[in-house]
């Protein structure tokens, strides 16, 4: 920031990341200790859970497409200098935006009807991001606290429209009817049997595959095409951006839309890939992991892919360690989450100013 | 008379519902005025609510109860403080993680010491701020509105009530009429001008921190062991959002802020009180609206369409000292 770090790119890109990763959990190992378990213990318990069998690669990969989707979202808004908080609104919208296009176009065959059920998320996520932008880009108001609001908003029209409008017809559940079977985004064992491989019934789906594609296509964007270095510009300095000829404020409006479709496709993971209609808070935070996972992945995409791994396994395995630990509660999950965000993000500098140290001790 | 006793019975929910959001919003006034911006509101005051919880239950005191939690939200304060004055942080990213850290170490460690599923036991009368009865209140309220009012609406709040209610002019004194005031104002606005008075800037913000740490634990305190009895998972749902709405509503200024919390108070009291009522005309109440307009009126206030809100000129700006 005001006064830049000067650190050898390897130690910036891999060693600071992993020294804050590594605190965090050594802390929340002392929580762990604090509530009278053996956190070396619940760390093997963890990973076996995540990692132990292919039901767990399952879950654990189910987990990482949500995140790599609103990791991808906050990274690329960081890219233009943007602080997108509003993942989960964004989400929230991109649900109701795969119904209304699954129900309306209900008659199209399948092959046609799924990409429209991707395209509904990502155009209902990115007009949900858009308005934020436009009123920053336009209006002065910050997109900070206007994703904030947006995220309440949100849930209160989707609570709105569950119980007033949509819900599924007899019943009190807030809750939509499900999607036609042949708009389901297919489950990974379904897909890989096709292919003659075996895989377990997780809630892992195709989806995956989308997501990779996301990041692929993010980084293409970013470092590959003109857009992408007008975002950088602006996210570098908007005040160069502008003698170069660059809009910020039409790359802000572009970039917060971009973002808000990312996060609007973790509805195809979790709408179309595993619950099949339109319920509420589906998100389930996701959207705040997408914070986690784009500081701890640099905003670089491969970096987000690597981190939403590593969530997803924390995900995964924390659900385990709860069964087999009743003590430790799947929240110490948050809990983790909280000391990635805190140490990767906020307190970036208190690891690499010494770390900077280090290296010009070593140079001299 | 029955109209008179509904508005009354709602007006007294309304001071009830926005003293949490008057703490938590004099506690962003406080921080954002000196330049840090604290979106962190919401989790200092669950931190603070199970701290108290706790602290209550344990020793039999509602007073420790009051003080666990208040040290606890200085002690999440001076974390975000921390990050943003000594490490120049980013201070948004500082916030969301003291959000996250109060959900998830409430639930852990509220699971681990009481196996509630995260809840802590209810917390006993004696160990609560209970209500206060003005005197004659009994005597007085036979008199037709006036000793209503006086009896429904002013008498029968416990001592944080009093106290949040004290604090706006409190605020509003030492920030517009002490020298402290002045200084922590001017940090908020130009800090390059404080330091070269030869001012410390970062003792400055760290005192507004820590008073903000204060109200929140205040706020946080109110709900678990005064309003309510004990700590639920996650009982601030986004009051320390609509604190921070409330805030800019107010422009950032101590009386405007104790008439948007209570108007956003009052929201939540009418919401309450129509779930489920059907209105002539409109039919089942839109409660859902009534819920979303403090956050709709905030983004159109913020959009300029109605005023114009303009924070402090150096919130969220770290300083770095000129060399």
């Amino acid at each position: 920031m005001s006064t830049p770090v000067e650190l050898p790119r390897w130690a910036d890109v891999a060693l600071a990341p992993l020294l804050t990763v590594v605190t965090a959990f050594a802390v929340s190992g002392l929580v762990v200790l604090a509530i009278g378990e053996n956190p070396i213990e619940a760390m093997s318990l963890l990973f076996k859970g995540a990692l132990g069998s292919k039901a767990g690669w399952g879950y654990t990969l189910y987990y990482t497409t949500s995140f790599i989707f609103t990791g991808l979202a906050v990274a690329i808004a960081f890219q233009a200098g943007l602080f997108n908080i509003g993942g989960e609104g964004q989400a929230t919208l991109g649900g109701l935006g795969i119904v209304l296009f699954c129900f309306s176009f209900e008659w199209l065959p399948g092959f046609l009807l799924v990409p429209l059920g991707v395209l509904g998320a990502a155009l209902a996520g990115a007009a949900w991001a858009f308005i934020p932008g436009y009123l920053q880009a336009r209006r002065g108001s910050h997109v900070v606290i206007t994703t904030i609001m947006f995220n309440f908003i949100a849930a209160t029209l989707m609570v709105y429209l569950l119980v007033n409008v949509m819900g599924r017809p007899g019943s009190m559940a807030p809750e939509t009817r499900n999607i036609a079977d042949h708009a389901v985004a297919a489950p990974m064992n379904v897909f890989l049997g096709a292919l003659g491989i075996s895989f377990p019934r997780t809630p892992l789906n195709i989806s995956f595959f989308l997501a990779i594609l996301a990041a692929i296509a993010v980084w293409v964007l970013v470092w590959h095409t003109r857009l992408g270095y007008e975002i950088r510009v602006v996210g570098a300095s908007p005040t160069a951006a502008v003698y170069a000829g660059i809009s910020p404020a039409r790359i802000t409006m572009v970039t917060m839309a971009i973002s808000g479709g990312l996060a609007g496709l973790l509805a195809v993971n979790e709408i179309m890939g595993l619950q099949h209609r339109l319920l509420l808070e589906f998100s389930a935070g996701a959207g705040f992991v997408g914070i986690a996972v784009a500081l701890m992945g640099r905003a670089h995409p491969l970096g987000v892919v690597l981190a939403a791994f590593l969530f997803g396994v924390l995900y995964q395995g924390g659900a385990e360690l709860s069964f087999d630990k009743p003590a430790i509660t799947k929240d110490m999950i948050v809990v983790i989450q909280g000391f990635v965000i805190l140490f990767a993000g906020a307190l970036e500098f208190a690891f690499k100013r010494p770390l900077a140290r280090l290296f010009r001790i070593r140079e001299a | 008379m029955e109209f008179l006793d509904a508005t009354l019975q709602i007006l007294a929910s309304t001071v009830r519902l926005a003293v949490p959001l008057i703490c938590a919003c004099l506690a962003g006034l406080w921080s954002e005025r000196a330049g840090i911006v604290d979106i962190g509101l919401e989790g200092k005051m669950l931190g603070a609510a199970f701290a108290a919880a706790v602290a209550a239950i344990s020793t039999g005191s509602a007073m420790l109860g009051l003080l666990a939690g208040i040290g606890v939200s200085i002690l999440l304060s001076l974390v975000h403080g921390y990050a943003a004055i000594a490490q120049r942080g980013n201070q948004i990213v500082s916030g969301v993680a003291i959000n996250m850290l109060a959900v998830g170490l409430t639930a852990v460690l509220g699971h681990a010491w009481y196996r509630e599923g995260g809840r802590t036991p209810p917390v006993a009368q004696s160990q609560r701020f209970l209500p206060i009865d003005l005197p004659f209140a009994d005597q007085v309220g036979a008199i037709p509105v006036l000793g209503g009012i006086y009896k429904q609406l002013l008498s029968g709040h416990n001592l944080l009530v009093w106290l949040a209610f004290l604090a706006v002019p409190l605020t509003w004194w030492v920030l517009q009429k002490t020298r402290f005031g002045l200084r922590l104002r001017a940090v908020g606005e130009n800090p390059a001008a404080v330091d070269t008075a030869g001012i410390s800037v970062a003792r400055l913000r760290y005192e507004a921190v820590i008073i903000c740490g204060v109200l929140c634990g205040l706020g946080g305190a109110y709900l678990s062991i005064a309003q309510g009895a004990g700590f639920l998972n996650n009982m601030t749902a986004g009051k320390g959002f609509i604190a921070l709405a409330a805030l800019i509503f107010a422009k950032w200024r101590p009386g405007p802020a104790l008439a948007a919390c209570l108007l956003f108070g009052f929201l939540d009291a009418m919401a309450i009180r129509l779930q489920g009522v059907a209105l002539p005309g409109i039919g089942q109440a839109p409660v859902q609206f009534i819920q979303a307009l403090p956050y709709v009126l905030t983004v159109v206030l913020l959009a300029g369409f109605i005023g114009r809100a303009v924070p402090p000129k150096a919130s969220g700006v770290p300083y770095v000292k000129e060399r």
